[in-house]
């Protein structure tokens, strides 16, 4: 792992008795980014955040942290601060010493615990209900109260599992800004869960797409939206139009496609967003299945030789009715090269 | 019969078959006459005030008392921790052990009593106080553990990881977040237990001995050789402290929830 990683898990597997649920996973994170786990339900995030937290020992391999082998640290002692997808308050203590609870056990008191609580709750707009108990908050209300409970512990690095799901739309976007904000002021290390590239994509410096239990890719937002280097991430981020190449050849379920330049010769695959498609012109012909209008684009389903495509055009061009023979191309200029077909 | 009249008539039936006997009790209690006697023979509340001169009466309500606080402290100084690992673990013998602690509440009591008095008791020579206690304490422990468990069972398991994460040993983490919020439940189950062991009689009558008796056994006892109001008394007074208990726990933590 290179030096200035301030944050890396080598090899690590992590497992459950005997069901490896993370396999040999290779992670480093500089200080001060934001990092987002994106991946489809049981792929391993939670569990490979609770093994940073130190909840869950590994089976095999290493937990760094600033160059400290933190592996076999306790989990109170490692400065990683983590905010439960469930929020996981204590229900007999009041905002105030939820918050409070982790600096008292510091031995923090009097006038700077109540200093430091009272700005960990201002910066999350919570002061006001200091003295409530948690059952008598709304759920994003509950979820900012966990977020500055770990905040005031000024932790090296705070893990947030899934710390939009919950939340309403208008809450989701409020916290969003609010997760970047902290982030900002802070510049404390952050690594987060979704499930949702649209959050990961907007949200992180870099994106870590889980598969089973391992690394599918990891990236910058626009390497991950750009460029998928394998065919379950293309899908994940968008992707609709998705073959292999097999012998040299683009090949779709029912033969081989051919397309009009050579095929890139280091490619397992290419994909085309409905975006890319041209539509009107072209070398293939399709037949309009279904057609969807969502505001801004039009939506085609075609049948084609190679199966169902799916197309996307600006609305302002003129519409074709289901039934209708459409002229289209794949260009390969525009497609993604995947490196690996999966 | 419409259907509601015959509702209304069992409901009352029941309700009187249930209240009638403390009914009863509550009246003869009252009675100046010199014997147990229903309807009571005048008014009075001497046979009340007797209740609390007679010697052994103070000292079976003393050792029922220490019997019924003592063994439902002791069993929920077990059952706590061990409600706590059967809800948070999945133990190899987990179901074994909740089985072996509903035990008492299935075997009649009868059987234990004998049972401790022939095999501990008479053939080691063993303290009957002591064994008396040990076998309130079994008895209100599968109340305790049930009570316990329920509660734990409602409360979160990553409560104690957050308080972990927050700088908290495990220990720590169970008494800092884990008691204060089965607080109620751990009441709940003392004032069950208690009541149980106060009331318990099968045992209790096994395992008596010279200058050690519960208060049941005793007002047995007290009724072969006096026929007089003052155990009727004695009843109402017990039935009423009961009330008071269960009204209170009603009252303040919900008592019925756990039952
Ligand atoms: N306590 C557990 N015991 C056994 N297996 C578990 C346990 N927790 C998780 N697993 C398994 O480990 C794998 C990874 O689970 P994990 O919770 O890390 O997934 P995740 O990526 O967080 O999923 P989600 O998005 O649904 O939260 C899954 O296959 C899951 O079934
Ligand atoms: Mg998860």
């Amino acid at each position: 792992m290179s030096d200035s990683a301030f944050l890396s898990l080598e090899k690590l597997t992590l497992a459950y008795g005997d069901t490896v649920a993370v396999k040999d996973l290779d992670l480093s994170i500089q200080k001060g980014e934001l990092v987002a786990f994106l991946g489809p339900s049981g792929c391993g995030k939670t569990t490979t955040m609770r093994s940073i937290a130190g909840l869950l020992k590994p089976k095999s391999g290493r937990i760094r942290l600033e160059g400290a082998d933190i592996t076999h640290v306790s989990a109170n002692k490692r400065s990683v601060g983590l905010v439960f997808q469930s929020y996981a308050l204590f229900p007999h203590l009041t905002v105030f010493e939820n918050v409070a609870f982790g600096l008292r056990l510091k031995g923090i008191s009097g006038a700077e615990l109540e200093v430091r609580v009272v700005s960990g709750l201002n910066s999350v707009g919570l002061t006001k209900f200091a003295n409530r108990k948690p059952a008598e908050l709304s759920g994003g209300q509950q979820q900012r109260v966990a977020l500055a409970r770990s905040m005031v512990m000024e932790p090296k690095v705070l893990l947030l599992d899934e710390p939009l799901s919950n939340l309403d739309a208008r809450l989701r976007l409020e916290m969003r800004t609010e997760l970047q904000r902290v982030q900002r002021d802070t510049g404390v290390t952050m690594i987060f869960v979704t499930h949702d590239q649209g959050e990961a994509l907007s949200l992180a410096d870099r994106i870590v797409v889980m598969l089973n239990g391992a690394i599918e890719q990891i990236g910058t937002p626009e390497d991950i939206y750009n460029s998928p280097a394998s065919a379950f991430v293309a899908d994940f981020v968008g992707f609709e139009n998705i073959f292999p190449i097999e012998n040299g050849r683009l090949r779709a379920g029912n033969g081989p496609i051919e397309l009009a330049g050579p095929l890139p010769h280091d490619a397992a695959g290419l994909a085309w967003r409905p975006r890319m498609l041209t539509l009107g012109s072209g070398p293939f012909q399709g037949t309009v299945r279904g057609a969807s209008f969502s505001g801004s684009a039009r939506e085609y389903l075609l049948d084609t030789p190679f199966g169902t495509l799916k197309a996307e055009v600006d609305a302002a061009l003129p519409a074709h009715c289901a039934g209708a023979a459409l002229a289209f191309d794949l260009p390969i200029e525009k497609a993604a090269k995947l490196k690996r077909f999966n | 019969m419409n259907p509601r009249l015959f509702s209304a008539t069992v409901l009352f039936l029941v309700a009187a078959f249930l209240i009638g006997p403390f009914i009863i009790i509550v009246a003869a209690s009252l009675s100046a006459g010199e014997t147990l006697a229903f309807p009571p023979q005048g008014f009075s509340l001497k046979w009340v005030a007797k209740v609390f001169e007679v010697e052994s009466f103070r000292e079976s309500f003393a050792m029922s008392m220490l019997l019924a606080v003592g063994g439902t402290a002791a069993a929920l100084t077990l059952g706590i921790p061990a409600s706590y690992a059967l809800s948070r673990y999945h133990l190899p013998f987990g179901e074994a052990v909740r089985t072996v602690v509903a035990l008492p509440i299935i075997v009649p009591g009868i059987i234990v009593g004998l049972a401790l008095l022939r095999y501990l008791v008479v053939p080691f020579n063993f303290n009957i106080t002591l064994a008396l206690f040990l076998a309130h304490t079994a008895l209100v422990l599968p109340y305790s553990v049930r009570v316990v468990s329920a509660s734990l069972n409602n409360l979160r398991s990553d409560i104690e990881e957050a308080a972990v994460l927050l700088g908290s040993s495990r220990a720590g983490a169970f008494f800092r977040v884990v008691m204060p919020n089965i607080r109620s439940g751990i009441l709940a189950a003392f004032i069950l237990g208690f009541v149980t062991s106060f009331n318990q009689v099968p045992v209790s009558l096994f395992l008596s001995g010279p200058g050690v008796r519960t208060l049941p056994i005793d007002m047995l006892s007290y009724m072969e050789i006096t026929y007089d109001p003052s155990v009727a008394a004695l009843s109402a007074l017990l039935a009423f402290m009961s009330i008071g208990i269960v009204f209170l726990a009603e009252r303040f933590l919900g008592f019925s929830r756990y039952v």
